[in-house]
């Protein structure tokens, strides 16, 4: 589904990623674990097409598809999704007049009409009852005045809203206590398919506990310098990451 | 799929450079330019008025003869030659008595265009339209309806036929003609506008609706409104604008006057879309408004506005509460794009006891423009308990445009509480970026960010204007970012 290949990116000049390789099966959960500054957000960021980053070179493919030229809209409605380290805040628009128009956009690009309002007040209705989110919820400003694990559980709301094909996970449990955790990794666990896949980037073990990954990678200096299976990530958390440098 | 984004969002470009400019052919009867008494006598003659209106314009216009243009304001423009103006224009063979079918196709086209054909607004809305083509009404609705309540809703100008004792008593009552250049101007050579009448007692059963437009080139355009909601009466007021793109510059001073009588309530709200000048500053409408209300006691007063257009914008909608118990708001959102300059806020001058007043302003500033807030709260000796509340928010797109605010407070009463809040902020990189990754292209996530900001006061505007300020701020941002 997804292939990764001899991926370089810099910012600035300053080169972070430095030939990634990676790719993910549909119906995959990879973990990309690392020490800060490894270049994870950079990854999570560069496929999504963040523009503060320049390719230098390598491709980013997406079912046979080089998604270089494509805006981050473009690869949105393509079906790449990513879950925020920090989730902005939107000021006076609700969660859901913003996945509304997150929805409609993407239904326009595939040059669909926009979702009836019955329609989109049942997918709403369906998808915060699987996420267990309060209905009240989705009338606040977007992530404004939210405490971490709501901003969290938003984002995966928004995923389950958008469906996509490959959803990223940036970080998802910084800042989480236990339960705020539980409730995302079920939440996620919940949307994931045969048909998708999941990239959860984290720096510690302890959301694998709940999203069990197919496999591990561990990133350090730009580049991929080991993979395993999810037994990995335990040897991870008991060594740490300096004996892979 | 990314070219069809790409063409569309270029045609988009393209034809949204200014929506409604476009320019349709009228037989139109114009005055020649230039003003002195002899016109001002023309312009009175013209439309037949009586001696007490012709002598009220002299004597305004001889005020504003000895009168220099305000330069207080922070904009900077090339003054207008009053002498290369012509002030009066017409189209031809008006008959009074005409119904809407009878009106010009030419010019119901031209509503077809701007989206409020007549035949579709009698159909679906049930909202009287007197709308003013350059200077005079040619069709008013719905008239019979409010017949049966006793509202007055109809031209100046025939008001001033009509219903001569209610125009002499209350105009330049709020606005004198001394008051200022413009409003002096604007009454030595006001051509049309509305004039509004709501009895005793009455609510209003449907929102008022003028739409302003200015059509001929080089015509100067001073609409006159009038609006009196006697004793315990409510009525909701609609103005909205929109003019054809234009080289030279074009003025636009009008004068609005409210009067909400014991425990009366008018709430007026305006979309003004004029001509904002092309993305490299030319052209455009200035735009030098006078709008000012008076409450009686237990009256209540609302201006709400949306201004996304004119390239020099000076306009103060103002609120004097003389009853005990009246209360004043103000809900303004402000934007200017490329060269635009805008100079708003209100003034809330407070004289009776317990009088509330609300200020909740939202300037939204891109491209090169300069956007200010200037507002004036003002707490008279007698004005006991009087309370106000102030909030000022500005919204920056770009590094080089400026937002600047200027509250004034003068209290001479210490039982006074006055509250101010104002803040500052930006569109970030970081809110486009997370859009875009739901999404949601760069133009619509700048659309859903103003709306946002702007949320407080697009709430405040009735349902069917709502959606037209939308698409308004919309179209008046398009490529500010990025």
């Amino acid at each position: 589904m997804l292939q990764i290949k001899n991926l370089h990116a810099s910012v600035e000049d300053k080169e972070i990623l430095k030939g990634i390789n990676l790719e993910v099966k549909a119906g995959e959960v990879h973990a990309i674990m690392g020490p800060n500054g490894a270049g994870k957000s950079t990854l999570s960021a560069v496929i999504a097409g963040n523009e503060n980053f320049e390719v230098t070179e390598g491709e980013i493919i997406l079912d046979g598809e080089d998604l270089a030229d494509l805006a981050p809209e473009e690869r949105a409605h393509k079906g790449v999704f990513l879950s925020f380290q920090y989730p902005v805040e939107i000021p006076g628009v609700s969660v859901t007049n913003f996945m509304k128009t997150a929805i409609n956009e993407s239904r326009k690009a595939k040059g669909l009409e926009d979702m009836p309002a019955s329609e989109m007040l049942k997918l709403i209705k369906e998808k915060s009852e699987l996420l267990e989110i309060d209905r009240k919820f989705l009338s606040r400003s977007l992530n404004e005045g939210f405490s971490g694990g709501e901003k969290k559980r938003n984002e995966i709301f928004q995923m389950a809203m958008l469906d996509p094909k490959i959803a990223i996970l940036d970080e998802t449990d910084s800042g989480l206590d236990i339960d705020a955790l539980r409730i995302v990794a079920n939440g996620v666990n919940k949307l994931k398919n045969e048909n998708n896949a999941v990239i959860v980037i984290t720096h510690y073990q302890r959301l694998l506990d709940y999203i069990v990954p197919d496999f591990v990678h561990v990133l350090h200096d730009g580049k991929i310098v080991k993979t395993g299976g999810k037994e990995l990530a335990l040897e991870l958390e008991e060594k740490g990451y300096d004996w892979l440098k | 799929m990314s070219k069809y984004t790409e063409e569309e969002l270029k045609k988009e470009l393209e034809t949204k450079e200014y929506e409604y400019g476009f320019y349709t052919e009228l037989n139109a009867e114009t005055f020649p330019i230039g003003l002195n008494e002899d016109i001002v006598r023309a312009i009175s003659q013209k439309k037949d008025e009586p001696q007490w209106m012709t002598d009220w314009r002299l004597e305004a216009f001889r005020i504003w003869k000895d009168m220099v243009e305000p330069e207080w304001a922070n904009v900077t423009y090339e003054k207008p030659d009053f002498q290369a103006i012509s002030y009066y224009s017409a189209p031809k063979d008006v008959d009074p008595n005409k119904t809407i079918d009878d009106v010009d196709p030419e010019l119901l086209e031209m509503y077809k265009k701007l989206g409020i054909s007549l035949d579709e607004q009698k159909r679906m809305n049930n909202i009287a339209m007197d709308i003013v083509v350059d200077s005079v009404s040619v069709a008013t609705t719905f008239k019979e309806t409010l017949n049966e309540k006793g509202i007055i809703f109809c031209s100046i100008s025939e008001a001033i036929k009509e219903h001569p004792e209610l125009v002499k008593k209350y105009i330049g009552s709020v606005v004198p003609t001394t008051d200022n250049f413009y409003a002096a101007l604007n009454s030595a050579v006001f051509s049309d506008g509305s004039f509004c009448y709501i009895p005793k007692g009455v609510r209003c059963p449907m929102e008022l609706s003028t739409y302003f437009r200015i059509n001929q080139a080089g015509t100067g355009q001073f609409e006159r409104t009038l609006l009196i909601a006697d004793e315990g009466s409510y009525v909701s007021y609609l103005e909205g604008c929109t003019a054809p793109s234009r080289d030279e510059n074009q003025l636009h001073a009008a004068v609005v006057e409210l009067i909400a009588l014991n425990d009366a309530e008018i709430k007026y709200s305006t979309v003004q879309n004029w001509y904002p000048g092309d993305k490299n500053g030319k052209g455009g409408v200035f735009n030098f408004v006078t709008k000012r209300a008076l409450a009686e006691k237990n009256a209540k007063i609302s201006w709400t506005q949306v201004e996304t257009g004119s390239a020099v914008t000076w306009k103060y909608p103002s609120c004097i509460l003389k009853g005990d118990n009246a209360v004043g708001e103000f809900y303004s959102i402000a934007v200017t794009n490329n060269y635009q300059q805008a100079d708003t806020g209100t003034k809330m001058i407070h004289l009776g006891k317990n009088t509330k007043s609300t200020i909740i302003s939202k300037g939204i500033s891109a491209g090169k423009s300069q956007n200010s807030y200037r507002g004036l709260v003002k707490i008279g000796s007698r004005a006991d308990n009087a309370r106000n509340f102030s909030q000022c928010d500005s919204l920056l797109m770009g590094n080089e445009c400026g937002a600047h605010t200027f509250p004034y407070i003068e209290s001479q009463n210490s039982t006074a509480k006055l509250e101010h809040e104002a803040t500052t902020s930006k569109i970030g990189e970081d809110q486009i970026f997370y859009c875009n990754q739901r999404g949601i292209p760069t133009e619509t996530a700048i659309a859903l960010i103003v709306n946002g900001f702007s949320r407080e006061v697009l709430d405040k505007l009735p349902m069917e204007f709502a959606v037209e300020a939308k698409k308004l701020l919309e179209i008046s941002l398009e490529g500010s970012v990025g």
